[in-house]
């Protein structure tokens, strides 16, 4: 048996896993083993912190949208982003976990977000690259996670999906405008393609062989497909939509394969993938300091609030 | 923790998708106050006009049937057959019953 699972009662180890192949979602009050709780704490918080974190590469571009069309798109997208991050954080808590824990967790450098937001977003284009190539990469994670065997994360799953499309479209939207329009701005966005794809490629994470929780979580079918899976359906997806575009994924190997049915690619530059995941991506240590700043410049909000409803609380009493 | 990390109470969201429809559980925030719940749920569950009406009450006032008395809780209502239609013998010919 897995080390991680010694200290369960094996009768009710064998109930969980008869629900799990039962398709039974598990809820919070529910027995689970520890190991399966602390994968959906480490998961679905990082997947949280992912979408705010996330708002940070594009806001940056909400004062220098070209149009006031595309400032109130790009305004409703990273409110979206925001929305996302707090549908997470309220299964998340589920787990028994506060979010001012899971938010300090974060501080502290203890639980990790999508290294790709670690990118800058350089020029307009690169809002329509991400778009149309980080959201459409984390659709097709997040549509496989909407059979998610805990309850809370299936549901917000669900919820998040429903939205993610808008998000795609108005980034693949930003790319047709771009690549149909002057050769300078062409270029611009077969730019913005050549810089996004490896690091959309590295969001499904490793490699299936060196994902060290990975047989677990999909023994517990709380990831219902594997890495290598996920990202073969992503780059089958989407690079004719590169084609569409009259533009070329940055990678010569990558053809149609009749024999397989899928693209074959050049593998990742892990070196780059794990330099980013410990900390020295481009932008690491000014996204966390952003948040850590934003966080704490809000704590007056936060006390100010406390008194204010203490306040009101007395008066309904009264 | 100190005052300053409070995320506030947390506040169980429940939607009506649309008039006559049954209230169905979203979600959750947290809020300092109960104006303040209703809002955030607003922001937060209904970016789309997925409703019509909402509460929302204080997660730790929901009482609830906890997951290891369930079988023993609900047992009353498995051996009352005669509950339901299918129960009764009704002679062929019979109509509209």
């Amino acid at each position: 048996m897995d080390d991680k699972l010694k200290n369960e009662d094996p009768e009710l180890l064998k109930e969980f896993q008869a629900k799990i192949d039962a398709e039974v979602k598990i809820e919070p009050k529910d027995y689970m083993p520890e190991a399966y709780r602390q994968h959906l704490i480490r998961q679905i918080s990082q997947h949280a912190h992912s979408e705010v974190v996330g708002m940070q590469p594009e806001g940056n571009w909400i004062t220098r949208c070209p149009s006031i069309r595309a400032k109130k798109i790009l305004m409703a997208k990273i409110q979206d982003e925001g929305g996302h991050g707090l549908y997470l954080y309220s299964a998340a808590e589920t787990l028994g976990v506060t979010r001012d824990q899971y938010i300090k967790w974060l501080h502290d450098g203890k639980a990790k977000y999508a290294s790709v937001f670690n990118y800058s977003a350089l020029n307009w284009a690169d809002i329509g690259a991400i778009g149309w190539l980080v959201d459409g990469a984390a659709i097709v994670n997040q549509v496989s996670l909407q059979r998610t065997s805990y309850g809370p994360y299936s549901r917000a799953m669900v919820k998040i999906c429903k939205e993610e499309s808008f998000h795609q479209r108005q980034g693949y939207e930003i790319m047709v405008h771009m690549a149909q329009g002057t050769a300078e701005q062409k270029e611009m966005a077969q730019d913005a393609l050549n810089r996004w794809w490896y690091p959309s490629l590295m969001m499904f994470g490793p490699h299936d062989g060196e994902s060290p929780r990975s047989s677990l979580a999909m023994q517990w079918k709380i990831k219902r497909e594997t890495n290598d899976e996920l990202r073969q359906k992503f780059i089958d997806k989407t690079v004719p939509q590169a084609e569409f575009l009259g533009l070329t994924v940055p990678d010569e190997n990558c053809k149609f394969n009749e024999a397989t049915g899928h693209y074959d690619w050049t593998d990742i530059d892990w070196d780059e993938f794990w330099a980013s995941i410990k900390g020295y991506g481009p932008n690491n240590k000014r996204r966390m300091k952003h948040h850590q700043k934003v966080h704490a410049e809000g704590a007056w909000v936060r006390e100010a609030s406390i008194a204010y409803g203490k306040k009101k609380e007395k008066k309904e009493v009264a | 923790m100190g005052n300053t990390e409070n995320q506030g109470p947390l506040w169980e969201v429940f939607i009506q998708t649309k008039p006559g429809a049954p209230y169905k559980h979203a979600g959750a925030v947290h809020a300092y106050d109960k104006e303040m719940a209703i809002e955030n749920a607003r922001d937060t569950y209904t970016r789309r006009h997925e409703g019509t009406a909402m509460w929302v009450v204080k997660s730790e006032d929901i009482v609830a049937v906890q997951p290891e008395d369930a079988d023993a809780f609900f047992d009353p209502s498995d051996d009352k057959i005669y509950r339901h239609p299918t129960f009764y013998e009704i002679p062929d010919g019979v109509k509209h019953i």
